[in-house]
């Protein structure tokens, strides 16, 4: 099933997935799975390639369904390519009350996609997503591993043009807030 | 008169979060009289006599669940703390962790020792990745000074506490749910019994406690469980933290001492602050998502006409027909603009998307309740839907794995039961409601 690709940590990601899986004990290294499905998303271009969770079973000397049918369970996993920005709205209900459906509208129609659809150039994907914990900031978004609260519509124009000038990857594991 | 704090005493002195300040203002001082001063039975006895509650959500009396813990000779122990806090209209774990991160630390390591727990994890929702961070910094800090580690303050014991990070699951703020995902699996919950004190983590013996609850050890060790009972009404003991949200002047995590009147947390100046932009309230969401909806009459008082309270019994009181729950403690205010049936709809589909599906009644049912209230929203809905509704989420409650279902079902029934006026109002004109204001706008673009 795997691609061309060759996967590999570098020796300091590595470094982390090894003092990770010492955490539990003896035989139980399985539990290490999602924090090192974490490491690899963010290493491996913001998402999970049927090579790259074949690389995270060979690490944890699992087998690859075992690998697949936990990447696919939980909503942080990215089965598909993404965009460099992956805006997560939250949709839940005090965002919604507070006007989430128009910070979605809004950057569907600045950035000519629909939920779930990346750019064409490859810089954002839009997600929408459940509750944040984030619910008396509302109406907010996340981005990688920063939360952006309070949002209005002007807000959210700054932070997408902020985020398409710098032109980095953002991933959950690092913080890289934009200031605004 | 400000209430009394236990636990947000601090918040807001800078550094807090730092282990140097922390004990500065008397951090790690409940640490220090557990391990040299009480026994672990004496620990678990005073938190009895504290009457504290689990604050995830089902408040189940934490000083007896610790007592089931089995103890079978060589077999580890677990404590799991349950930081998951996916239910929606619920962030203050978030806010006590990212502000004071060594209150959890410490009753982390208090507890543990209580229990007989030589290794405990904290279980945190993915999308709090920085809170992680915090966390592990706090972590670091602890065993640096001999906090954590071989032979803590030289008392003998020994302990691990470690972070593990969820991947976005609500389903995994599920005790069992979480254990599973926490040995890398995917989060279905475990058929019960055996329950986790029994068979947990890796099948050992397992409490898990959620963030406050475990934070709460530390006030009552350090007074003592009597002083702990002495605040509050009732069993509802102690202080509870409550996230207020939605159509609110202040939202945010306000601490208060069980017991508050509903309209006093919602009104004064000293909580909430009243209803955003001079509006009334139309209806309250209590203990997050989960619990039963009420309108703004029946917040504010009882069927009886007595003043309801913030507290465990009172929000109960009438049961399902006129009551509802303190749950998580996710207080989601709805002022006269918003459509309840639409926020329903926001609801349903949310269970719908987070059922783990291992039940019929609840993957099928969530899925035909949200389709039913979009059908209803779109105008094209009938009289016979509503009544439909309320049979799907009858046949989903009590019949299903895990309370998920209840949860599901739950919002549904309460809405219709105090809202069906709304929802024969959306089958007559539905059309017509479908292009006005059903949620509020950004910047003031408030469509009349
Ligand atoms: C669907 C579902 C989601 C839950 N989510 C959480 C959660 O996010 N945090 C939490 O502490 N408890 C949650 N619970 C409750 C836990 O199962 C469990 O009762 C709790 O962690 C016990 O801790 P406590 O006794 O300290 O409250 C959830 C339960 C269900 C059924
Ligand atoms: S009630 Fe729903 S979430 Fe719970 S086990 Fe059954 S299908 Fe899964
Ligand atoms: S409802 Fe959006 S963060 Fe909770």
């Amino acid at each position: 099933m795997s691609d061309q690709k060759v996967y590999r940590f570098s020796d300091e990601t590595m470094a982390t997935a090894e003092r990770i899986m010492r955490r539990y004990p003896e035989g139980k290294q399985k539990s290490a799975l999602i924090p090192i499905l974490h490491l690899a998303q963010a290493e491996f271009e913001g998402w999970l390639s049927p090579g790259a969770m074949d690389y995270v079973a060979s690490i944890l000397n699992i087998k690859p369904i075992e690998v697949y049918e936990v990447a696919s369970f939980y909503s942080m996993f990215n089965l598909k390519q993404v965009g460099k920005c992956v805006i997560e709205v939250c949709r839940t209900s005090s965002c919604w009350l507070l006007g989430a459906e128009d910070v979605v509208r809004h950057i569907e129609k600045k950035l000519h996609i629909k939920a779930g659809e990346t750019t064409k150039d490859g810089m954002f994907t839009l997600k929408t997503v459940e509750c944040l914990g984030s619910c008396g900031t509302a109406p907010m978004l996340q981005c990688g591993g920063d939360f952006y609260e309070n949002l209005t519509l002007e807000k959210v124009d700054a932070l997408l043009d902020k985020m398409k000038e710098q032109g980095r990857r953002r991933v959950y594991t690092k913080d890289d807030m934009v200031e605004l | 008169m400000a209430g009394k704090k236990l636990l947000l005493e601090n918040d807001h002195i800078e550094g807090i979060r730092s282990l140097r300040v922390y004990r500065q203002h008397g951090g790690y001082q409940s640490l220090e009289k557990a391990l040299k001063q009480m026994t672990p039975e004496q620990i678990v006895e005073e938190v009895k006599t504290s009457g504290l509650r689990g604050r995830g959500g089902a408040g189940f009396p934490t000083g007896m669940k610790w007592s089931f813990l089995a103890k079978p000779e060589g077999v580890a122990r677990y404590l799991v703390c349950n930081a998951d806090e996916s239910e929606p209209g619920t962030f203050k774990d978030r806010y006590l962790m990212q502000r004071i991160p060594h209150l959890l630390i410490e009753g982390m390591i208090a507890s543990s020792f209580a229990l007989g727990a030589r290794t405990s994890y904290i279980y945190i929702r993915g999308e709090y990745f920085y809170v992680a961070r915090i966390l592990e910094q706090a972590i670091a800090e602890a065993y640096e000074a001999g906090l954590l580690g071989k032979n803590i303050l030289n008392s003998g014991f020994d302990h691990d506490c470690y972070v593990q990070v969820g991947a976005g699951a609500y389903i995994c703020g599920e005790e069992t749910a979480l254990l599973e995902s926490l040995e890398g699996k995917r989060g279905n919950p475990r058929i019960k019994p055996p329950f986790p004190a029994v068979a947990g983590l890796y099948g050992c013996p397992t409490v898990v406690n959620n963030v406050e609850t475990i934070a709460a050890v530390v006030p009552i060790i350090r007074d003592g469980g009597a002083a702990y009972a002495s605040i509050g009404v009732g069993k509802s003991t102690g202080t509870k933290l409550i996230s207020a949200s939605g159509h609110l002047n202040k939202p945010g995590v306000y601490e208060i001492e069980l017991g508050v009147p509903v309209e006093e947390f919602i009104y004064s100046d000293e909580y909430c602050g009243g209803i955003r932009n001079g509006k009334k309230l139309k209806a309250v969401v209590a203990g997050g998502s989960s619990v039963p909806i009420l309108p703004a009459d029946l917040i504010l008082k009882t069927a009886n006409g007595e003043p309801r309270l913030m507290s465990y019994e009172s929000l109960a009181d009438g049961g399902f027909a006129t009551g509802t729950m303190l749950g998580s403690g996710g207080f989601i205010a709805m002022d006269e603009d918003t459509s309840i049936v639409k926020n329903l709809w926001n609801f349903s589909r949310f269970y719908h998307h987070e059922s783990c599906g291992q039940c019929s009644p609840c993957r099928e049912g969530t899925g035909w309740m949200e389709k039913i209230l979009h059908k209803i929203l779109d105008g094209n809905g009938t009289l016979a839907d509503v009544d439909l509704l309320w049979d799907i989420q009858s046949k989903i409650e009590g019949k299903t794995i895990c309370p998920l279902g209840d949860a599901a079902a739950w919002p549904v029934a309460s809405a219709i039961r105090h809202f069906r006026k709304e929802f024969e109002e959306y089958v007559k004109n539905g059309k017509n409601i479908r292009d006005v204001k059903h949620y509020y706008r950004l910047n003031n673009l408030v469509e009349v």
